[in-house]
């Protein structure tokens, strides 16, 4: 026990730390009328992440940083921000990926109303969100006592999609909501993209019929923001281009 | 377990029937744009490359194409498409870029009204092109006019 603690350390000290320079953009709704940056200056690890910094700073710097984490392991969601310019979840940031030799520039998603520091208002995102009508809806009933019988081959149809955290970089990150907020957005798309594809799910015509509206599928501009933005890796571009498919032939 | 009912009615009310223009733009752009690659890319080859090449082009040039219905057609058809194209595309952008108002109304309306324009001129500028109008100078009048 006692050994294993101190090779631990050991260990620890032959990895080198660096001093990192934060620059976050702070909001405090009580006092300033317009964003602020402020510069940190944080102990770390290569094997940091963003998230580890944003800690070291509200619990050994400034207790009134404000930021969003629950899990901090990349599956809640909820720390999106926006990290050198690009939509990241800090906790899945690590500090080597970054170029330490600038300071790292952390503000909070973009398109979204500012609360606080790296807090935005949510509730525009899960309101287009909801609007799409993400459950299932189906007019067969089951066997008694059976589940819907859906094939390997048709659930793979769908499966990137389902992998959505609902964090937001995807949408934050594209140019036309920035602009329009009116615009349902990726992730929305590819939540009804989840259900269209579904062979359980009887109400694809209903989603197609949403998103074929005039700030539906056809205000995407294929930036691909919205790619490199999630965090899960799904191929947000891709999934839009499909749904247009589906629209154009009128089914999935 | 039973079926699962319909849900509440959404909060966006369902979009009114009729021809969807966004859906439809988005569609003209793409088939525009094939088209007008091979309109644009055929048009550089003959006016640039073919037979004389660049040296060909002057007035008489221009006037022979449009004495063949097939080049007054072909040009006439680039105009259109390049020019609804071009137009949609920059709708496009402000839509992207201005919040919905009267500045928008009028960018819109001035794109509207200069590709209007173009398009009506354009067209009859190819279809009653004649390079020797009766009872014009000798002077103004290209060469190749038979005289008078």
């Amino acid at each position: 026990m006692t050994t294993a603690t101190l090779e631990a350390q050991s260990t620890d000290a032959a990895i080198q730390s660096f001093t990192v320079t934060f620059l976050i953009r702070r909001f405090d709704p009580d006092v300033d009328t317009e964003p602020r940056w402020q510069d940190f200056d944080v102990e770390m690890y290569p094997t940091d992440r963003v998230l580890d910094a944003l800690h070291k700073i509200k619990w050994e710097q400034d207790g009134s940083l404000t930021f969003r984490r629950s899990c901090a392991h990349g599956i809640c969601g909820s720390d999106a921000m926006r990290i050198n310019g690009r939509n990241r979840l800090a906790c899945k940031t690590l500090i080597k990926d970054l170029d330490i030799s600038k300071p790292i520039y952390v503000e909070a998603i973009k398109g979204l109303p500012l609360e606080k520091d790296l807090v935005v208002d949510m509730e525009p995102f899960f309101a287009s969100y909801r609007e799409v009508q993400p459950f299932l809806i189906a007019n067969s009933t089951p066997e008694a006592g059976k589940e819907r019988i859906q094939s390997i081959a048709k659930r793979e149809i769908f499966d990137d999609t389902t992998k959505c955290i609902l964090c937001a970089a995807c949408t934050s990150s594209c140019p036309v909501f920035w602009t329009d907020g009116q615009y349902f957005g990726p992730a929305a798309i590819v939540n009804a993209h989840r259900f269209i594809f579904d062979s359980r799910d009887d109400a694809a015509s209903v989603r197609l019929d949403i998103l074929n509206d005039k700030e539906g599928v056809w205000r995407c501009r294929t930036t691909f923001n919205c790619t490199d933005a999630c965090p899960r890796g799904i191929e947000v571009t891709k999934a839009i281009a499909e749904v247009k498919q589906a629209i154009m032939r009128g089914k999935p | 377990m039973t079926a699962i009912e319909a849900p509440r009615t959404p909060a966006r009310p369902a979009r009114k029937r009729g021809v969807n223009w966004e859906k439809w733009g988005w569609i003209y752009m793409r088939a525009s744009g094939v088209v007008l690659l091979v309109l644009i890319f055929g048009h550089l080859w003959v006016n640039l490359i073919d037979g004389e090449g660049i040296k060909a082009i002057d007035f008489g040039f221009v006037g022979g194409k449009w004495a063949q219905p097939f080049w007054q057609w072909w040009d006439v058809l680039m105009l259109w498409l390049a020019l609804i194209h071009g137009a949609n595309g920059m709708r496009t952008i402000v839509n992207d870029y201005t919040n919905p108002g009267t500045v928008q109304k009028v960018l819109k309306g001035a794109l509207f009204a200069a590709a209007a324009v173009l398009i009506v001129l354009g067209t009859l500028v190819v279809f009653t092109f004649d390079p020797c109008p009766a009872g014009s100078p000798a002077d103004l009048l290209p060469s190749f006019c038979p005289a008078v």
